[in-house]
């Protein structure tokens, strides 16, 4: 289990933001953080990886302590051993896919673990490629391996899928579904796509303006049946349109058009044309008063 | 015509590009990545050589180095070392004029990269020195080979630093540009003009084979 509870002040767009994150993430789970831009994702797993340095808090990994401001402990981000996959990738650029693989490892005589890896993710033929000849999801795949070589117990993925178009999306999922139980890894991966959510996690921890709001089984925290409706509105379905694995709804409410998530058995039972309810809990209602 | 400013003046070049290849590197990656807040005023400096006269480098490097002036007092004493009107003087002078050139682009350089790439590495356990020769450095060799040119390119070029601390000594301090203008002079028009061609023509070549390597077509022609 890594226990984490840390706070760091943060310059962002809309001015400082105070992070606060504090959640348990179980060991071997594949854990979504889930949250729009700009809330502190990629903050939380830099500060997990020893890339940015909290304020205070401290980071428990299965009883060890990577962070703590109280025994004063900060493990660099060398000695912490986790695998990261960069939103931009990070591949050297100067190096070839497998001296890119290479590099990170150890012991260089200790070679088998590098083939492996290469063909767990089907590099064969590229391993003499540089990163500026390989395509989005070729990348993709080669951060993947090198984040894996040193065998981490903790593997982080941040947003490392936003660039790529649906079909490579949904085939680099699949890779990466695979290799979190192969490898027996903790996983945490940042994402702001619900589908993605959906099919990838066991469990979910939404941030909301740097805090954790909710955190639990996708289908628990996303799932319209649990919605009691404190606001309700009836409108007219205009399209329905099939995104990843999720469905969004297009209803038009006085004349507001509004997007609505559902999943595929809600959509089946929905035409366009349709009339319906749309309820959403109080989570957060905004009041503002209108100008006379 | 003499060969020696030729020789002289490439002798200086390459020495001079040398030291500040050593010196630039970790002068430029710590202006690239500080966060200290006096970071402007040393960009200042190390700036300061583009837009000053040579002659006000000059003239300051040339009162400072006097045997009259205790810091060349001591110099002189403690090491035997004279560096007004003698090469060492022309090096070191030289060093501080080019800076610029080979700091910015190396620096730039570093800039440019991104911060993932050091990140990536670290995570792969690997120390700031490591990463620095195994993945910064290579990563920016277009801006190498550009600090490098234009730093030797533009130690060949100079001519007003050179005047002041260096003067006109053949076979120590009489570099190209010094003999160019010596002869014109003493109205010796055809040998001014074969040292300028000279000068002219490598600094030409230098500079293309710069723009022919970074521009990318050197590989192409290979492939």
């Amino acid at each position: 289990m890594i226990k984490i509870d840390l706070h760091k002040k943060l310059a962002t767009n809309g001015g400082e933001m105070n992070l606060h994150i504090k959640t348990e993430i179980q060991s071997k789970s594949l854990t979504t953080v889930y949250g729009a831009s700009g809330v502190g994702k990629t903050s939380l797993l830099r500060m997990l990886a020893g890339l940015l340095t909290p304020d205070a808090g401290s980071i428990d990994v299965n009883g060890s302590y990577w962070y703590d401001t109280k025994q004063k402990i900060n493990w660099k981000p060398q000695s912490r051993k986790v695998g990261f996959v960069f939103q931009d990738y990070a591949l050297f650029p100067h190096m070839t896919v497998q001296e890119n693989l290479t590099f990170a490892l150890e012991d260089k005589k200790n070679n088998q673990t590098i083939a492996d890896l290469i063909e767990i993710v089907e590099l064969g033929d590229l391993k003499s490629r540089k990163p500026d000849t390989l395509s989005g999801g070729q990348k993709q795949r080669v951060a993947l391996a090198r984040a894996l070589v040193c065998k981490p117990s903790l593997l982080m993925l941040d947003e490392p899928l936003s660039a790529l178009d649906t079909e490579m999306r949904s085939k680099l999922q699949d890779y990466i579904l695979q290799i979190h139980k192969e490898f027996n890894l903790t996983t945490l991966l940042v994402s702001h796509e619900m589908g993605e959510v959906f099919k990838m996690s066991d469990e979910v921890v939404v941030i909301e303006e740097g805090k954790v709001t909710r955190q639990g089984k996708p289908e628990v925290l996303f799932s319209n049946q649990q919605v009691s409706g404190k606001f309700q509105f009836t409108g007219e379905i205009l399209n329905i349109q099939k995104e990843d694995i999720i469905y969004i709804i297009s209803v038009l409410i006085g004349n507001n058009l509004v997007k609505v998530v559902a999943d595929e058995r809600e959509a089946t039972l929905l035409s366009v044309g349709d009339k319906v309810l749309v309820a959403s809990k109080a989570f957060n209602p905004i009041i503002q008063k209108l100008g006379d | 015509m003499e060969w020696e400013p030729i020789i002289l003046t490439f002798k200086l070049a390459f020495v001079t590009t040398l030291i500040l290849l050593f010196l630039s590197i970790p002068l430029a990656y710590w202006l690239a990545y500080t966060k200290n807040r006096f970071k402007p005023i040393f960009e200042t400096l190390v700036s300061m050589p583009l837009v000053l006269p040579p002659t006000v480098l000059g003239f300051y490097l040339l009162i400072t180095f006097s045997p009259n002036f205790f810091i060349g007092q001591w110099l002189n004493e403690w090491f035997g070392v004279k560096l007004v009107f003698s090469f060492g003087g022309l090096v070191f002078a030289s060093v501080l004029y080019s800076l610029p050139f080979m700091v910015h682009p190396i620096q730039a350089g570093f800039s440019n990269l991104s911060s993932s790439l050091s990140d990536a590495s670290y995570v792969l356990g690997k120390s700031k020195t490591t990463t620095l020769f195994k993945v910064l450095l290579p990563s920016i060799k277009p801006s190498l080979l550009t600090g490098i040119v234009l730093a030797f390119a533009h130690t060949i070029g100079e001519f007003g630093v050179v005047l002041m601390i260096g003067g006109n000594i053949p076979n120590q301090t009489r570099v190209a540009s010094i003999a160019i203008y010596d002869e014109v002079e003493s109205l010796n028009y055809g040998a001014a003009n074969t040292y300028s061609l000279i000068l002219f023509a490598v600094s030409f070549i230098i500079l293309l084979s710069v723009y022919l390597v970074n521009g990318g077509y050197v590989k192409k022609i290979i492939k």
